[in-house]
């Protein structure tokens, strides 16, 4: 394509924001954790995952920036397993105020707690942990990516709107399923669906020789459901459930009709420029972890931009004031619970080929906004730590 | 006697009654609908290049300019025929356009390139590109032709540029996602919408600083999805009528008060609009619905709705005598 002469020099006249260069250094702090083994490396995890959404959300905010008098850097500190996490978090500390974490909830909350971090801007990209936004919540610690909660609440709202009532679920035994099948029935019963119909999944089988044995012996002794949820966080085994099981249902959760922050077939509301701007940068689809990332160096740097600070206690207060909305094609305005500092955002539900709904599904309504329907509403919140005195 | 009254009939219905019309782009059909305002019927569908979004004609309507933006050209066309006479360079992906006051100069949204292009339609050569903020889109240029605007959805603002020397000379923010701009009083203000600040930002075009902002309300539906889009302005500049997306109305603003008078109930997702001649009808874009609402201007009242293309999303008047 045409690639003409792009040399031209820029008039920095601004009007209202006169002022010598605001720097802006973010981190990108990744511990890096083993996967345990799953039955099926048809779709492996990008090495990049996330911090190629972080090099986006820099770009974009490098664009505004120059515009600006703004500058903004971005650099990657990743440890490996049995490294020094803490001596990495002070480092990155002590140049810079902004971090990203991409780590597990206990060392999130390590890097949080540091003196060096009192004041700071942290935001977990990675987790979607509820404890983390609840009783362990942490002034400094803003929630880029969803909670288990606002999955599974956005899964159930569109459950509600089919009237599909009757609902089974098959939990993983990891951790993770756990949690997410302690969201999944909550929220059943946040929104009057019946969910009493769970089985653990087995985890001797041999799924690519066998599910069409194993699962339908497995989920024949469920009770009628319209649809059979699956929490498996780490796909191990759900992707070998869909047709196999005795009953002809379809899947929800972690496979099938999936509740996500992100996925390649979001493309609605100005999101393919999103999407070909990713695949330009790193050559692979933008996932719910590169979401986050993006959205989060997006939130700072909407900050920045308006308050023409890199101040980090004016930055938070910003973050959190009435005034601050961001754009993350997902249609509506972005904006951040002050309650315990989690990211409000429309979740898609997704198949790998479409978008099913969008939630907030029409019709359930909120005093405030619709957005709060999904996840923990500041009536229930356990966090106390989040909002200053 | 008989005969001359035979051969003027011959000699009328020879020559097509022509009404004016409405050309809309349809941006997921990659065609052109075309509607007469006599029957308000869609009385052509014209193939284009892909995924057409910003349309406009050249002052004398000879030819229509179109956004093919996946297909990276701007095409130009022959209205009474159809057919593509050539296509412009236009740098990657041109989403939206404005023809300057001269023309013969447009100037090009280049959406996955942040970067506005300016293109001479007659000697079909790019004059200049010219950096602005991430995902150009709305686009306007002073009456006078000295100032261009391009406004950018990610970074936020409207970039003004000097139409002699190509450069940009102010960068002004507005809230999130600006769609659209128009110049406003004869070019004494610049309006800009925002989509997900759902507000129109009034900018002071000689200071370029920022004058006020127009809000919206529609009884019922949440802030967040009154999302101001495109929008156009009334005979004599008294009324502006600006499309509120997924709200699925048009709100008419007064341009003096800036005081949104009225709601009009249109299409889903409405988009972007034009009048016909003397203006007392408005055609919109409604991207979801697929079709086009006409509104009376005088009641501000729907009065019809019509069938286009899938995901109608621009709008031009074109007058046939």
């Amino acid at each position: 394509m045409l690639k003409l002469n792009r040399l031209i020099a820029f008039i920095a006249v601004i009007p209202c924001v006169a002022h010598a260069e605001t720097e802006v250094p973010v981190t990108y702090l990744k511990q890096e954790v083993p996967l345990p083994p799953v039955l099926s490396n048809l779709d492996p995890i990008p090495e990049d995952n996330g911090l190629a959404g972080a090099r986006l959300g820099l770009e974009d905010n490098l664009t505004t920036a120059k515009f600006l008098g703004h500058n903004y850097t971005l650099s990657f500190s990743i440890v490996p397993e049995g490294g020094d996490w803490l001596a990495a978090a002070k480092e990155a500390l002590d140049s810079s105020q902004f971090i990203i974490l991409d780590a597990p909830p206990s060392a999130q909350l390590a890097v949080a707690d540091l003196p060096a971090a009192e004041n700071a801007i942290l935001f977990n990209a990675s987790e979607y942990d509820m404890s983390l936004r609840n009783k362990e919540c942490r002034s400094n610690l803003f929630h880029a990516i969803p909670s288990y909660s606002m999955r599974a609440d956005a899964l159930m709202q569109f459950l509600a709107y089919r009237r599909w009532s009757n609902l089974a679920l098959i939990t993983g035994n990891r951790h993770k399923d756990i949690a997410f099948a302690e969201s999944l029935k909550r929220s059943a019963t946040k929104f009057g669906l019946e969910l009493e119909n769970e089985k653990p999944w087995l985890s001797d089988a041999d799924m690519r020789r066998n599910a069409a044995r194993e699962v339908p012996l497995l989920t024949q002794d469920l009770n009628d459901h319209d649809i059979l949820l699956i929490s498996d966080e780490l796909h191990d085994f759900g992707r070998y459930i869909a047709y196999n099981t005795w009953a002809p249902r379809p899947i929800g959760g972690s496979e099938g009709l999936q509740p996500v922050a992100w996925s390649r077939v979001v493309e609605q509301w100005g999101a393919v420029q999103l999407q070909n701007r990713f695949e330009e940068l790193a050559a692979r689809d933008m996932t719910s972890r590169d979401f986050a990332a993006w959205v989060a160096i997006r939130s700072l740097g909407e900050a920045v931009t308006r308050t023409g600070s890199n101040d980090p206690q004016m930055l938070r207060e910003y973050m959190l004031s009435d005034n601050f909305e961001l754009s993350g094609f997902k249609g509506r305005p972005l904006t951040f619970r002050h309650w315990n500092g989690q990211l409000r955002q429309p979740i898609p539900l997704v198949t790998e080929r479409s978008v099913v709904a969008m939630a907030p599904l029409e019709g359930f309504l909120h005093q405030n906004t619709e957005l709060d329907t999904l996840g923990i509403d500041e009536p229930e919140s356990e966090c106390k730590q989040f909002e200053r005195r | 006697m008989k005969w001359i009254n035979f051969a003027a009939c011959v000699s009328i219905s020879a020559m097509p009654v022509m009404a004016d019309e409405i050309w809309i782009s349809n941006e997921k059909d990659n065609t052109l609908s075309v509607i007469d305002i006599e029957t308000l019927e869609v009385s052509r569908t014209i193939p284009t290049g892909e995924r057409p979004r910003g349309i406009t004609f050249s002052k004398d309507y000879s030819v229509l300019y179109i956004c093919a933006s996946d297909s990276d050209s701007v095409q130009v066309m022959d209205p009474e025929t159809g057919e593509i006479l050539h296509d412009l360079p236009s740098g990657e992906d041109p989403e939206q356009f404005v023809l300057h006051p001269n023309d013969r100069h447009l100037y090009i949204a280049n959406e996955d390139d942040a970067i506005t292009t300016v293109v001479d339609t007659e000697t079909r050569t790019v004059i200049s590109q010219i950096d602005v903020g991430i995902e150009p889109e709305g686009m306007a240029v002073s009456p006078d032709g000295g100032i261009a605007i391009t406004t950018s959805e990610t970074t936020n603002m409207a970039h003004w540029i000097d139409t002699e020397t190509q450069k940009v000379f102010a960068n002004t923010l507005v809230d999130s996602r600006p769609r659209h701009a128009e110049f406003v009083k004869d070019g004494g203000e610049l309006w800009v919408s925002s989509e997900i600040g759902g507000t129109i930002t009034i900018f002071d075009t000689e200071s370029q600083a920022e004058k006020g902002k127009i809000r919206f309300e529609v009884q019922g539906v949440h802030p967040d999805r009154v999302q101001p889009v495109g929008f156009e302005l009334s005979e004599k500049d008294k009324v502006a009528f600006v499309a509120l997306g997924p709200s699925n109305h048009v709100a008419a603003v007064n341009i003096d008060t800036y005081e949104v008078e009225d709601y009009i109930l249109v299409g889903r997702r409405v988009w972007h609009m034009d009048f016909n001649s003397d203006k007392s009808m408005l055609f919109t874009t409604n991207g979801v619905s697929g079709d086009v609402t006409v509104i009376d201007v005088a009641s501000r009242e729907p009065v019809k709705t019509i069938k286009v293309g899938r995901f109608p999303w621009g709008a031009a008047f074109r007058p046939t005598n």
